[in-house]
């Protein structure tokens, strides 16, 4: 089964519409997409604009396969239950968002074990073929927590107002 | 609920920023905690905490604050919190600005998604906040921040 997402806030509608056709070449395979406030509804596979966050997790968790925008809270939640990830970046340029910050994060998490992520439809297509045949190695995972020194030094900064030192 | 923890509000908006959010946890701990976010379907996740469901405003829209700003005076007062931290974004901006006019000790984490600069909605912070930290040390000294490390 595969479970797409857009994420929580704005529309990614190039992203849902190569789903949807994915979907309609490959009527063997189960698809969920979650859509948020697109204008494009599939018609090959069921959707949903906005789900609660337990049914999120719980589709997130069922999935062989999820594939997203590359946003932090997908790639993190992912990250966080070893699930392979396939993930598309939005782009400024066709008012996917409001700046190319996916791009930029793209770049930094290109490497991560455990996800996948391609720039274009035609490449998208072709890795949701793929993975589901051959899926990826899965990532060692991720503490359910930030980096240690993160959380001490917000926590000293709350109680305190200053900074510790390493 | 411990009556001695000072009280803490601890906001995010939904997706990618309430996730990061919830990361930090542990930096809560010796707070009473209150949460604010966007979806009602959050609440469970803190369930135990106290949870406020506010309106979505864009940075790019300047009337969209008023309800925020609104519901923001309201939970502060209810609140009344020691310190208030976020991971974004813009509508928490409101809470910054008028938590601290309030007295409390403000900090904003900005995204780990803006990994190249900092986001428009943590510029703004810097002026507003008493710390505005980066989880990218490259963008950090760029903007003239710190970077404490990051959520990953």
């Amino acid at each position: 089964m595969i479970f797409a997402s857009v994420g929580s806030m704005l529309p990614f509608d190039r992203f849902v519409q190569a789903v949807d056709e994915w979907a309609a070449q490959n009527p063997q395979e189960e698809v969920f997409i979650q859509i948020g406030e697109g204008a494009y509804e599939p018609r090959h596979a069921p959707f949903v604009r906005m789900m609660p966050h337990q049914e999120y997790r719980r589709r997130l968790e069922e999935c062989t396969l999820f594939v997203a925008h590359v946003g932090m809270g997908s790639i993190l939640q992912g990250l966080e239950i070893r699930k392979q990830m396939l993930l598309m970046p939005r782009r400024a340029e066709l008012k996917e968002h409001t700046t190319d910050h996916q791009l930029h994060t793209a770049d930094r998490f290109r490497h991560t074990p455990g996800l996948m992520i391609v720039d274009d439809v035609p490449a998208l297509h072709a890795a949701m073929t793929r993975l589901l045949a051959e899926p990826l190695a899965p990532s060692e995972g991720i503490s359910p927590h930030a980096q240690p020194a993160l959380i001490a030094k917000v926590a000293d900064f709350l109680r305190t107002g200053r900074t510790i030192r390493n | 609920m411990s009556p001695r923890k000072p009280r803490l509000l601890a906001l995010a908006s939904g997706g990618g920023h309430w996730v990061q959010l919830q990361r930090l946890r542990p930096a809560f701990e010796s707070f009473d905690t209150a949460y604010v976010s966007m979806f009602d379907s959050y609440a469970e996740q803190v369930a135990g905490s106290r949870y406020y469901v506010i309106p979505d405003a864009s940075r790019f829209d300047l009337k969209s604050f008023l309800p925020v700003a609104f519901k923001a005076v309201a939970i502060l007062l209810k609140e009344r919190p020691r310190a208030i931290v976020t991971t974004g974004s813009a509508p928490m901006l409101a809470f910054i600005l008028l938590g601290r006019l309030m007295g409390a000790r403000t900090l904003w984490v900005d995204s780990i998604a803006n990994s190249e600069r900092m986001s428009t909605s943590g510029r703004l912070a810097r002026k507003l906040a008493h710390r505005v930290v980066s989880q990218w040390p490259e963008v950090a000294a760029r903007e003239g921040v710190e970077c404490w490390g990051a959520v990953v």
